[in-house]
């Protein structure tokens, strides 16, 4: 898995040979419950350039300017909503990397309800089937009656 | 030359796979065994071809051979000789050989250690094994062949993704691929069981060791990836939900379902359609992970689309071996007579419960990884879809899971009664209980990290619960003890402990919650406290390592006043891809660690440090080694039992007469 991760990796150095690591202690802000926002909300948004990273994680500059864009935000008082809706106006959906409930994206997160519901459903129809094909558990008339004469043979 | 015999050493290869798919197949219909025993010595051969033809592939970038296009592009003359031999399969030609190569591996194996198999049915799952070889074998022939010359060879080659320079790479992806193709012979088993049409016990008992190896492997396989990437990629992340390793989880958790479903139909001779269905949708997984990591797809659908040669041809692999798999599946399954009959309180039903979680989990992973692509494919919509989704999904669905383990562990087969298993159950769920309010009224601290760990605590306990009745029951003196302990199958500790190393894996997991972490810039000689221990970064020590240069930061941990560890973190630089590297500094206390990643070293000693606290963060990958010890547990138990059957025949026929 890693060797497709560091080609990906590879190809982000390539265009910034030097460049620097993910959060950078001068980006970081001075209010710590701020802070604490944007790096939750960091955490939730992709990096546009990166495979399957967040602007948290990543080394490329794109991510950087993404993380100094979210602090000056928050310190423009804005709430969460309002910067995710910002960024996604600018960027479209691709940018958070938890999809929005809408038309293109309840199948997605209907998926595991409906697969789960689905397999339910067959387990139970299976073992309807299953018992009722299943030989009767009490004995007929006839085997009793027969089953009775044999025992009464045993005993005498 | 030796890399000319190497390529035809697997061109030889891909003959003896057309003649392994066609022969043995004739012979179990004709009923001729001079066609079924031709299936062995061929497979056995057609390993030591593609054996062979890795070993010249291997020799070529040991010794710096850059009239190869792979060598050029991969490897340099002052690469250390460990990455020069792990590196053959850091490129997409290697690893599609080392690809073949265990496929072949596994045939060899079935050929040499199942002579107790029914000899039909060994013809059969050999054939199947060929199809795959061949299949495999003309894609690496037709568009990734590892064996092209450059015409003009450079003096030099480009080396190696410094990324890949890594111990990590020397055991990670062989035990990978021992998983994940591993799985191939489960399909070939089920493909050839449905074949010949005999579904049944014997089926379910030759193909569990099989299943369990592959399982092994495949859980030591993605530990080792993600410690990997977590001292690596610099930032403490373990796992990151990303399609490559989306890849290797989901045939995980196909072969978790699957080893359990084995288990029913061993003992039961129920769930038959199932448990084939699960063996095929393993290895199929399996395919799909090789496409998505092969083809370039995730990379974007449009870099597929602009050189759709290798995705496509894996494609058509995929849908014939998943197509005509399903196919005859569907054929034969119908005329299946179902086993035993079970009430829905017993073994057998909490393992099918645990196959409809497992299979859920997995199908939520699929649709997880696919979803972004098949959107983009149909409406040019770009979504993501990343951590939180998979949070928000997965685990709910697992975490039922872990509630239900030593539960089913504890019900008997056929009928059980839950309120006996519920008083059996109820000191480690007490226990739990208890380390849960502890937890909360000493630490504190996230509430997810406060109940996963007390689930944990009762998955670990609960798991030892039946093996602790069997053991201790009834008030018994030491010897009997050891006594019994030797009289209990060896599979029953393996099911404790492979359960509860998922415990100690979740344990590890859920104390993720209590971790520190600071980012700030450090002057030499300036002291920094994370969790229990004080850091102090003494100075930037430029070294020279054999083909890269680094700057190590020299950083002491002190507890308490005292230096309990010395750290190195470095960024490294690789002057042949002009690339830099950042090597983590991690020390190990207890079970927990400090790690620490540098970067940025300006010419006053000043680096930019990302300093983490991770308490009992080992336990993540201590779980995995302690599940896979549970296995080999299982593993030996098996192995034993067929060997067992082999003996016992023999000496029913202490006077073996002359044939004919």
């Amino acid at each position: 898995m890693i060797v497709a991760r560091a080609a990906a990796l590879t190809c982000l150095l390539l265009l910034a040979p030097l460049a620097a690591s993910a959060v950078q202690p001068d980006e970081i802000m001075t209010d710590p419950r701020l802070e604490a926002r944007a790096r939750a909300l960091s955490a939730q948004l992709r990096c546009m350039v990166c495979q399957n990273e967040s602007i948290d994680e990543s080394h490329a500059d794109l991510a950087r300017d993404l993380r100094v864009l979210v602090r000056e935000r928050l310190q423009a008082g804005d709430s969460d909503d309002q910067i995710r809706a910002f960024l996604v106006r600018r960027y479209g959906d691709f940018i958070l990397l938890k999809p929005p409930f809408k038309l293109e994206t309840w199948l997605l997160w209907g998926a595991p309800f409906l697969i789960l519901l689905a397999g339910g459903g067959i387990i139970f129809v299976a073992r309807r089937r299953q018992t009722s094909l299943a030989p009767a558990k009490s004995l007929s008339e006839a085997e009793r009656a027969k089953l009775d004469a044999m025992l009464d043979e045993e005993g005498s | 030359m030796i890399v000319e015999t190497g390529h035809y050493a697997l061109v030889l290869a891909l003959a003896l796979a057309l003649v392994n798919s066609v022969l043995p197949v004739w012979g179990s219909v004709a009923r001729d065994q001079r066609l079924m025993a031709v299936a062995p010595p061929v497979a056995l051969m057609g390993f030591g071809l593609v054996a062979y033809a890795y070993f010249a592939l291997t020799m070529a970038h040991v010794v710096s051979d850059f009239s190869l296009v792979n060598v050029v592009e991969n490897s340099h003359s002052a690469k250390p000789l460990i990455y020069k031999i792990t590196g053959v399969w850091g490129n997409h030609e290697g690893s599609m050989l080392l690809w073949v190569l265990v496929l072949s591996l596994f045939a060899a194996a079935v050929a040499l250690f199942s002579r107790s198999m029914p000899e039909d049915m060994r013809a059969n799952v050999l054939a199947v094994q060929s199809w795959i070889a061949a299949a495999f074998i003309l894609f690496i022939l037709l568009t990734s062949n590892p064996f092209a010359r450059v015409a003009e060879a450079p003096a030099e080659g480009n080396d190696l993704n410094p990324l890949l320079q890594d111990p990590g790479l020397a055991i990670h992806p062989p035990l990978l691929y021992l998983g994940y193709v591993g799985l191939s012979i489960t399909y070939s088993f089920a493909a050839a069981a449905l074949i010949s049409g005999r579904i049944d016990a014997v089926f379910a008992r030759f193909v569990r060791p099989w299943t369990l190896i592959a399982w092994i492997s495949l859980t030591l396989g993605i530990a080792m990836g993600s410690y990997w990437a977590y001292y690596t990629l610099g930032w403490g992340g373990f796992w990151f939900w990303d399609p490559v390793e989306n890849a290797s989880l989901m045939p995980w958790l196909a072969a978790t379902a699957l080893l359990h479903c084995t288990a029913v139909m061993e003992k039961r001779e129920a769930l038959k359609i199932w448990t084939i269905f699960l063996a095929i949708l393993a290895f199929s997984l399996s395919l799909v992970g090789t496409f998505l990591v092969r083809s370039g797809v995730l990379t974007s659908v449009h870099s597929f689309a602009s050189d759709p040669t290798r995705g496509v041809f894996i494609l058509l692999i995929l849908v014939i071996f998943i197509g005509g798999s399903l196919a005859l599946f569907a054929l034969r399954a119908g005329g299946l007579q179902q086993g035993g009959l079970f009430a829905p309180v017993s073994r057998e039903g909490a393992l099918v419960l645990n196959n409809l979680l497992l299979t859920t989990c997995c199908a939520t992973v699929f649709v997880g990884t696919l979803y972004p692509l098949a959107l983009e494919a149909i409406s040019g919509e770009k979504i993501s879809v990343g951590p939180p989704f998979f949070n928000l999904t997965f685990v709910p669905l697992f975490i039922p899971l872990f509630i239900l383990m030593p539960v089913g562990q504890l019900l008997p087969w056929k009928r059980g009664d839950l309120a006996g298993v519920a008083q059996r159950l109820a000191a480690a769920f007490g226990a739990g209980l208890i380390f849960m309010a502890i937890l909360a009224a000493w630490r504190g601290g996230p509430a997810v990290s406060v109940i996963l760990s007390g689930v944990a605590v009762y998955v670990i306990l609960g798991s030892f619960v039946d093996l602790g009745r069997r053991l201790f029951g009834g008030g018994v003196t030491a010897d009997m003890v050891s006594q019994r302990a030797r009289g209990l199958p060896r599979h029953a500790f393996g099911t404790a402990f492979a359960h509860a190393g998922l415990g100690v894996t979740l344990l590890g997991l859920a104390a993720t919650g209590w971790g520190a972490e600071k980012i700030t810039a450090l002057k030499p000689g300036e002291a920094v406290e994370i969790g229990p221990y004080e850091l102090t970064f003494e100075s930037v020590v430029p070294r020279n390592g054999p083909n890269y240069s680094e700057l190590a930061g020299h950083t002491l941990i002190r507890s308490k006043g005292v230096v309990v560890a010395t750290i190195e973190p470095a960024t490294r630089f690789y002057p042949a891809r002009r690339m830099n590297r950042s090597e983590a500094g991690i020390a190990t206390l207890g079970l927990g660690q400090v790690y620490v990643s540098i970067a940025d070293v300006a010419a006053n000693g000043t680096v930019n440090a990302r300093i983490f606290w991770k308490p009992l963060v080992a336990l993540i990958w201590i779980g995995a080694l302690v599940m896979a010890f549970g296995g080999c547990l299982s593993l030996s138990d098996l192995s034993f039992r067929v060997g067992i059957a082999r003996r016992a025949r023999k000496a029913q026929a202490p006077h073996p007469q002359p044939a004919e």
